[in-house]
């Protein structure tokens, strides 16, 4: 429930309660997340990991609490306010979210081009800088559906950090990968949390790769969170949290069948 | 116990529909708030009209052609029995400009146009795409619902011609063409019945609602889709079938309210 | 967003010809899309054309000849038509010109009749003899008249 007072809380949830309809996701959930740091959420499948980074960037309200980014507070704000937050958040989605109909380029070029008055040559450089920080050349003129799922990850995590973010939200960053492409995300992320200092939150299933990443993790329980270092978590005396980590969730890399890699 | 469930269930079903007009009139206002503020997104307008229009022009002129040419066949066959022939023209042309036109295009844009507007929108919806916009403080309303509304209003009165004219031109082929009628009594016929303000004026008018509906309802059924297939199928469903229906039901309204002569 | 000349070009050319189909439903949707070989204007003056259109047909014997043009009002408030008439036709001065009912609703059409003179009309000119267009409610009215008063 309590971080330790040694870091600085970069986000905060303040008593909030949301559900979809009759089905309550949190109860009352209070929790707060590291600047600087990179922290993994975890959790059973419907105990609202995305949900709570949809809240997180704006795109549903909660119920009822405060969810704060630095010092904003993203409940309640308005649209333009709301926009002004989201500029210090880059967010990879599961499946990438590019626009299908645009080339890679521009759809790393959109934001630029909305938001600032970059000329044509600077978003260019801009642009290739960041393919290249997540190792991809020579994708300017593909369409998302021409790439690979690992490089089509790679490329949406490019246009994630574009914009130079404060916070980098990864839903699911490893689903669906074959091991290489698992560990070559993992390696982006923690350069990107250590060159940059990016608060990086990462709500994955893949509790190996997660653990290894993380400095800090959120266990969602039905009804409540725990967190805690990964470690102390993993050894934790707490009936529900080991269970937890004794259910199959915990899937090594070396382990991972072909079935499991082709699992959204 | 069967009877209190039925008066619930009736009246949830009353209450979402009651929910979903006012969130349609929201998404009107939302929309009609992104077309009239800047930015202007004419770059992404005109894709849409090249996606809308002229990826419609086929289908929407060679219906027109083979409808003018029954109506032409019809007519004609119907006429000729009373002596009256000569009126295929005022018919035909009548028919085509008040009613047929109108109608079957905006029927024929709504399958074509509309459901692949739905289901695009839809299938954003689902992989997240409108998402990411939103998380690039980018507002999906103002870039991909008003270009696509709009080009489908603008391009409606443009496709009910084009049909109107191909029907004129089918008509005119199969009364001219192949009955023998003389041409200058199809034309005059056409000419002399045919009136600017309540005629074409009302054609016009129509293939504008029609195009209002058609857009609003394509962008509102694929916006507010279910993330899932069966999301974006039933967005494209919907679609198709609400906006035909609006279609007929307006277009009774739309001629009352006009005030055709009859 | 992504640029594709091409398809901006095509999305264009839709537009400019989708524009001028409008306006030729608007304005023109009456103008005759065919073309006969006319060349030859004649004049005929009528007591009562009505029902008579322009681009009716004129015609000889059946056989379509040319086509009325215009039909006014002229000096002393008779009907005033012109017509233009295939210029290889000779007309001679004396023809007359009278106009017809296809059917009994259907539409009026001009009908020449030839004479016996030698002379020809020539362009411009105008025919002399008229028969005007029977209005059967005006006939019907003079038979009831009739019927009436021969009690």
């Amino acid at each position: 429930m309590e971080a330790s007072p040694a870091h600085d809380a970069h986000v905060r949830f303040d008593h909030v309660r949301m559900g979809f309809g009759e089905r309550a996701v949190f109860q009352d959930l209070t929790c707060e997340f590291p600047r600087g740091r990179i922290t993994i959420l975890l959790g059973g499948s419907g105990s609202g990991k995305s949900t709570l980074l949809r809240l997180l960037g704006g795109l549903i309200q909660p119920e009822a609490g405060r969810i704060y980014v630095g010092d904003d507070e993203v409940t309640g704000a308005s649209e333009a306010a709301l926009y002004r937050i989201r500029s210090k958040i880059g967010m990879l989605f599961q499946g990438g979210a590019l626009l299908d109909s645009l080339t890679i380029f521009d759809n790393l070029a959109l934001p630029l081009r909305e938001h600032t008055d970059l000329a044509p040559d600077a978003v260019a450089s801009a642009i290739h800088a960041q393919l290249e920080a997540v190792g991809l050349t020579n994708v300017d003129h593909l369409l998302p559906g021409q790439l690979s799922g690992g490089m089509l990850r790679r490329a949406a995590l490019a246009r994630a950090i574009l914009r130079e973010p404060e916070i980098l939200l990864c839903d699911e960053p490893f689903s669906g990968l074959d091991p290489s492409s698992v560990k070559r995300i993992e390696l982006l992320l923690a350069k990107i949390n250590h060159e940059r200092g990016i608060t990086v939150l990462v709500v994955s299933h893949h509790i190996a790769s997660t653990l290894r990443l993380a400095d800090h993790a959120l266990l969602l329980l039905p009804g409540r969170s725990v967190e805690g270092k990964p470690a102390e978590l993993q050894r934790s005396e707490d009936a529900e949290v080991a269970d937890f980590f004794d259910e199959d969730h915990s899937v090594d890399d070396a382990s991972l069948t072909p079935t499991e890699s082709f699992l959204p | 116990m069967k009877a209190a469930e039925l008066v619930r269930d009736l009246g949830w079903r009353a209450l979402s529909i009651v929910g979903e007009l006012g969130r349609m009139l929201l998404f009107t206002v939302a929309f009609l708030r992104a077309s009239l503020m800047p930015p202007f997104r004419g770059r992404r307008f005109v894709e849409e009209i090249y996606n809308q229009g002229f990826l419609s022009l086929v289908i929407v002129c060679v219906s027109g052609l083979a409808v003018g040419m029954v109506l032409g066949l019809q007519g004609y066959n119907t006429l000729v029995r009373f002596g009256a022939e000569s009126s295929l023209g005022t018919v035909v042309g009548l028919s085509l400009i008040r009613e047929l036109g109108p109608v079957l295009t905006a029927l024929l844009v709504v399958g074509r146009a509309g459901s692949a507007t739905a289901a695009e929108i839809a299938s954003m919806v689902t992989s997240e795409q409108l998402d990411g916009l939103r998380m690039m403080s980018i507002d999906p309303m103002d870039i991909v619902v008003a270009p696509k509304a709009l080009a489908l209003i603008f391009v409606m009165p443009i496709l009910t011609t084009l049909f109107v004219l191909f029907g004129l031109a089918g008509a005119f082929f199969v009364g001219v063409g192949l009955m023998g009628l003389d041409p200058g009594i199809f034309v005059s016929g056409l000419k002399s019945s045919i009136r600017f303000s309540d005629d074409i004026g009302g054609c016009f008018f129509k293939a504008l609602i029609f195009g209002f509906l058609a857009g609003l309802i394509a962008t509102f059924r694929g916006y507010h889709a279910a993330p899932t297939a069966a999301g974006v199928s039933s967005a494209t469903t919907s679609t198709v079938v609400v906006t035909s229906v609006a279609v007929l039901i307006g277009d009774y309204f739309v001629t009352a309210l006009w005030g055709f002569r009859i | 967003m992504s640029r594709s000349p091409v398809r901006d070009l095509i999305a264009g050319v839709f537009v400019v010809v989708g524009l001028a189909a409008v306006a030729f439903l608007a304005f023109r949707v009456g103008e005759a899309p065919f073309s006969d070989k006319g060349g030859l204007p004649l004049y005929a003056t009528f007591d009562e054309v009505s029902g008579l259109k322009t681009l009716a047909p004129v015609d000889i014997a059946g056989v379509r000849v040319g086509r009325v043009t215009a039909i006014t009002l002229n000096d002393d408030y008779r009907a005033r038509v012109t017509m233009d008439l295939d210029p290889a036709l000779e007309l001679p001065v004396d023809a007359s010109a009278s106009i017809i009912t296809g059917g009994l609703l259907g539409d009026r059409y001009v009908s020449l009749q030839l004479g016996g003179e030698t002379e020809i009309l020539g362009p411009g000119e105008e025919i002399a003899f008229t028969e005007s267009a029977v209005v059967l409610e005006r006939l019907i009215g003079k038979l009831v008249n009739n019927l009436g008063s021969s009690d």
